[in-house]
């Protein structure tokens, strides 16, 4: 059980049996008056965001989460599997559970998945992810229009800005985190 | 942290205080920081040693003073205020108070008009030679000069509340509607006193002659961020006994167990003349001629650097 005066940015509360991350804190007490607590949340299950205050005698239960280390096998449809390579155990997450991260997910990824009372509800992915360029313009020698970058797609199927350089057929490693370019790999 | 250069600002800053309060005919006095018993307030926690409190402010024994015959007095010290934690807020930390006779809260508004004007003279260097006395905060200028605004906190309600004073006090609401719709307004282009407080807001002030719902009680805010707090003083012990009891019986409805009735400073209330006093927040005031943005880079450690 957590009180009001637990709170601080990064803790995971729960409220009417969600899981939430306070994301922004602030304490305050005008003129000798009842302490506020005052939090931006973000639901841990859905991604909403709001602000919300709470007072001293405020309480909140832990929310009972846990992570475990799992690779990810394949996708079907909008279905994903793991695999913990420990016991072999699978689960299945479903495209809203991944998110964003569907963009930088590849087969036999070593991924962390968060559990919320031993449910799937998110994915950890490495910092940076290895990926080949399936679609680029080509890079037009003496092109002086100026441009630092150009748009290219990835084989996930996610599209984003890269040096003029970086040509079809190439693998890059992406920033899983910002989903910026880092550098071109030798293959 | 505050670190060299930062210290002997700070340093620059007591020292201004001082002699502020001196050229005035301020007697600076010391009193004790343990008592058996605090003044009783529903929302503010004191902390427990040894079987007495540290104090939450030195108020009751600086009344004390008055009522056994001083005029001026000030007092810099250390207060304590359990749970009290943020970035304008630390558990522990230095007050200033200052109380006069025969004066009331409006005394103590120009007294705080004057002694920032002081501060500016005696800190502001080069920027204080010609030109308007100003603060420069986050890169905005707050002009010093006099009248400061004065606003009521019915007026405040009513041009920026989202919510109506009485409708706040109704619904437990006026500590919220107070932070998040109207402190960032008060203290911009200069310094603001909100003043006449909800009489259920003034534990230990007066009430207005000519209108008893509000107490003579005002806060000094400066870029949204409230530096003193300040009022005539409630001078009848029944009244004030009363008072203590209903604050009190909010602290149990807390779930905290209140400290003693202070008896002693009841007994002396009979002989205090009518008087004023405020308590300033010298952390908050150094953050602001310091121009930084957090408590914890105005003090030499936080509890967390302990």
């Amino acid at each position: 059980m957590f009180t009001a005066s637990d709170l601080r940015k990064g803790l995971k509360i729960q409220i009417d049996g969600d899981p939430y991350l306070v994301v922004d804190f602030q304490f305050a007490k005008p003129g000798k008056g009842q302490a506020l607590y005052r939090t931006k949340l973000r639901n841990m299950l859905n991604g909403n965001q709001f602000e919300r205050t709470f007072r001293s005698n405020d309480k909140f239960d832990r929310p009972a989460l846990a992570e475990r280390h799992m690779q990810f096998l394949y996708s079907q449809a909008d279905e994903f599997h793991f695999m913990d390579l420990n016991n072999y155990e699978q689960i299945v997450m479903n495209r809203e559970q991944v998110g964003d991260d569907v963009n930088f997910l590849i087969d036999n990824m070593e991924v962390d998945v968060l559990l919320f009372n031993d449910r799937p509800i998110g994915l950890t992915l490495p910092n940076s992810v290895n990926l080949n360029v399936t679609k680029a313009d080509p890079w037009m020698k003496g092109d002086t229009s100026g441009s630092d970058t150009k748009p290219v797609t990835v084989q996930t199927g996610y599209v984003l800005q890269v040096p003029p350089f970086v040509e079809e057929g190439e693998l890059i490693q992406i920033d899983t985190r910002t989903g910026a370019y880092i550098t071109r790999v030798k293959k | 942290m505050l670190r060299p250069d930062g210290l002997k600002k700070r340093d620059a800053v007591l020292r201004a205080l001082r002699q502020f309060f001196h050229s005035q005919g301020y007697l600076e006095v010391e009193t004790p920081i343990r008592l058996p018993a605090p003044a009783p307030e529903a929302h503010i926690e004191p902390v427990r040693t040894d079987g007495w409190f540290l104090q939450t402010s030195p108020e009751l024994c600086m009344k004390r003073l008055l009522a056994a015959g001083c005029d001026k007095i000030f007092q810099i010290c250390r207060c304590w205020r359990r749970g009290e934690r943020g970035s304008r807020h630390l558990p522990e930390f230095t007050m200033l108070e200052w109380y006069r006779t025969h004066s009331d809260y409006r005394d103590l508004m120009a007294d705080c008009e004057e002694l920032f004007l002081h501060l500016a003279a005696a800190l502001g260097g080069e920027r204080a030679v010609g030109g308007p006395p100003a603060l420069t905060v986050d890169g905005r200028v707050i002009s010093l000069t006099r009248p400061w605004e004065r606003i009521t906190v019915a007026e405040a309600f009513h041009r920026w509340g989202q919510v109506s004073l009485r409708t706040a006090l109704a619904d437990n609401l006026f500590e919220e509607v107070l932070c998040r719709d109207i402190e960032p307004h008060l203290g911009q282009a200069g310094p603001a006193l909100l003043y006449d407080y909800p009489a259920a807001l003034g534990a230990l002030a007066r009430l207005k002659a000519d209108d008893p719902q509000v107490a003579e009680r005002f806060e000094l805010y400066i870029n949204g961020i409230e530096i003193a707090n300040g009022f005539s003083e409630l001078t009848e012990p029944v009244a004030q006994r009363r008072r203590f009891v209903a604050e009190m019986e909010t602290v149990r409805s807390l779930g905290r167990q209140p400290g003693p009735m202070p008896e002693p400073f009841l007994a002396d209330l009979a002989r205090l003349p009518p008087a004023a006093g405020i308590a300033l927040g010298v952390d908050r005031l150094v953050m602001l001629l310091l121009d930084v943005r957090t408590i914890d880079e105005a003090v030499s450690f936080t509890p967390e650097e302990l």
